[in-house]
């Protein structure tokens, strides 16, 4: 019971912290909106060209965005030595790696899902998009944040270990972002993404199940 | 019996032998002062004593049983305050502390911990204005939030000012005095006069 209850302080601090600094969270957001409403500015306006390559772009771009704020998800903690304590804490380490990545979910992933209409719309999607594409971005970055997190643990402390993570996890995320666009591009062009969808959430559950472990286990190295 | 003791232990940091055949035995209420030069392996003992290092020999034990730094059965026995005061600037003090508390699956004793400190006037402040020395307050108040017999401070006094220097002393005397031990690494004077003393790199 007192574990849940740290987990719970852990994820409350966060969500405190990234709401302080809306700054971080915001940033990663603004970047996914800057960098896709520059797509029709150099691929050209053409809108048959846009709805081809919009789920695609918007997938990718949402990647590059979350790998952006990944990068200081242990960072901070592990600076002000926070994370020795989390070491120390009788809670268990994967429960409260657990509550840090749903904090940094709820603070990045998810404004992704909510802008992710109006991306659409930008890019001349049709109305099917409008709700496609939130439903595989909310299946899907819960993934990529768990996948993230076991780079960040990984390159905690190292130089340059941002653009290191970036190496590490961008081939991890291919699965993710291949049933992404196939479940958008799926219903778009009328063949069906119902099987991708649901790929995407066994994908969430395999991340779910190993992530926390192996995340855990990397700070444990971090703190020697 | 000794309450808390150790022996042979060693510690390898970078290839190199920080410390070797190492040990001591605390019986209830007794305190282990820790000295020797920068570089000489306080903080790396402390660390060890704590499980966030691995040992390279040696044996530990708890109430006469060996025990496993790095089990959970010890991390739930202990207080660590390090270097590092682990306190987040854009939180207030109290809302550090009530984060803490909930991590240590402790109860509601924030104002208490506060109070010890004499930072019940800076409770609701966000801990960027705080002054160093009043961070450190910050993070030493920890001790307070929950009972746990064994605490491992590694220089607990460095800025602090004499009326705290003054609550530290009798926080740790009343904490033996309640059969608690406590390993405290320190270049100065000691808060209390210690039961034992480890020299280390002589």
């Amino acid at each position: 019971m007192s574990a849940i209850r740290a987990a719970g302080a852990v994820v409350a601090r966060d969500l405190r912290l990234a709401f302080r600094r809306p700054g971080e969270s915001l940033l990663a957001v603004a970047f996914f909106a800057l960098a896709l409403a520059l797509f029709p500015l150099g691929v050209g306006p053409t809108p048959a060209l846009l709805v081809r390559i919009g789920a695609g772009v918007i997938w990718v771009l949402a990647l590059f965005a979350l790998l952006l704020s990944l990068e200081r998800l242990y960072q901070a903690d592990f600076e002000d030595g926070t994370l020795e304590l989390m070491l120390l804490a009788p809670a268990p380490l994967e429960l409260l790696v657990a509550a840090k990545c749903l904090a940094h979910w709820l603070s990045s992933g998810l404004l992704l899902v909510l802008m992710s209409p109006v991306l659409a719309l930008l890019m001349g999607l049709p109305g099917e998009a409008l709700w496609v594409l939130p439903a595989a971005l909310a299946l899907g970055t819960p993934t990529l944040t768990l996948i993230g997190s076991i780079g960040a643990a990984l390159l905690l402390g190292s130089r340059r270990g941002a653009t290191l993570a970036a190496l590490l996890v961008l081939p991890l995320f291919i699965p993710v972002l291949i049933f992404g666009v196939g479940a958008v591009d799926g219903y778009l062009f009328g063949l069906g993404g119902r099987g991708q969808l649901l790929m995407l959430g066994a994908l969430f559950l395999f991340a779910l199940a190993i992530a926390p472990f192996a995340t855990a286990a990397a700070l444990r190295l971090c703190g020697e | 019996m000794p309450l808390f003791a150790a022996e042979d232990l060693a510690c390898l940091r970078g290839g190199q032998l920080v410390f070797a055949g190492l040990g001591f035995a605390l019986e209830e209420g007794e305190l282990l002062v820790l000295r020797g030069p920068n570089g000489s392996g306080k903080s790396t003992l402390l660390r060890l004593l704590a499980g966030l290092l691995p040992r390279r020999e040696g044996r530990l034990w708890w109430r006469g049983r060996t025990c496993e730094p790095q089990e959970a059965a010890h991390r739930a026995r202990l207080h660590y305050v390090g270097h590092h005061n682990a306190v987040k600037s854009d939180l207030t003090a109290a809302e550090n502390l009530a984060f803490h508390a909930a991590l240590y699956g402790g109860g509601e004793r924030v104002d208490r911990a506060l109070a010890a400190f004499g930072l019940s006037a800076l409770g609701e402040m966000r801990v960027r204005y705080l002054s160093a020395g009043q961070r450190r307050r910050l993070a030493l108040a920890r001790l307070l939030l929950a009972p746990r017999p064994l605490w491992l401070l590694d220089e607990p006094e460095v800025g602090l000012d004499r009326p705290s220097r003054k609550a530290l002393a009798k926080l740790l005397e009343d904490h033996l005095a309640g059969g608690g031990v406590a390993v405290v690494a320190t270049h100065g004077d000691p808060l209390l006069p210690p039961a034992l003393v480890l020299e280390l790199g002589a």
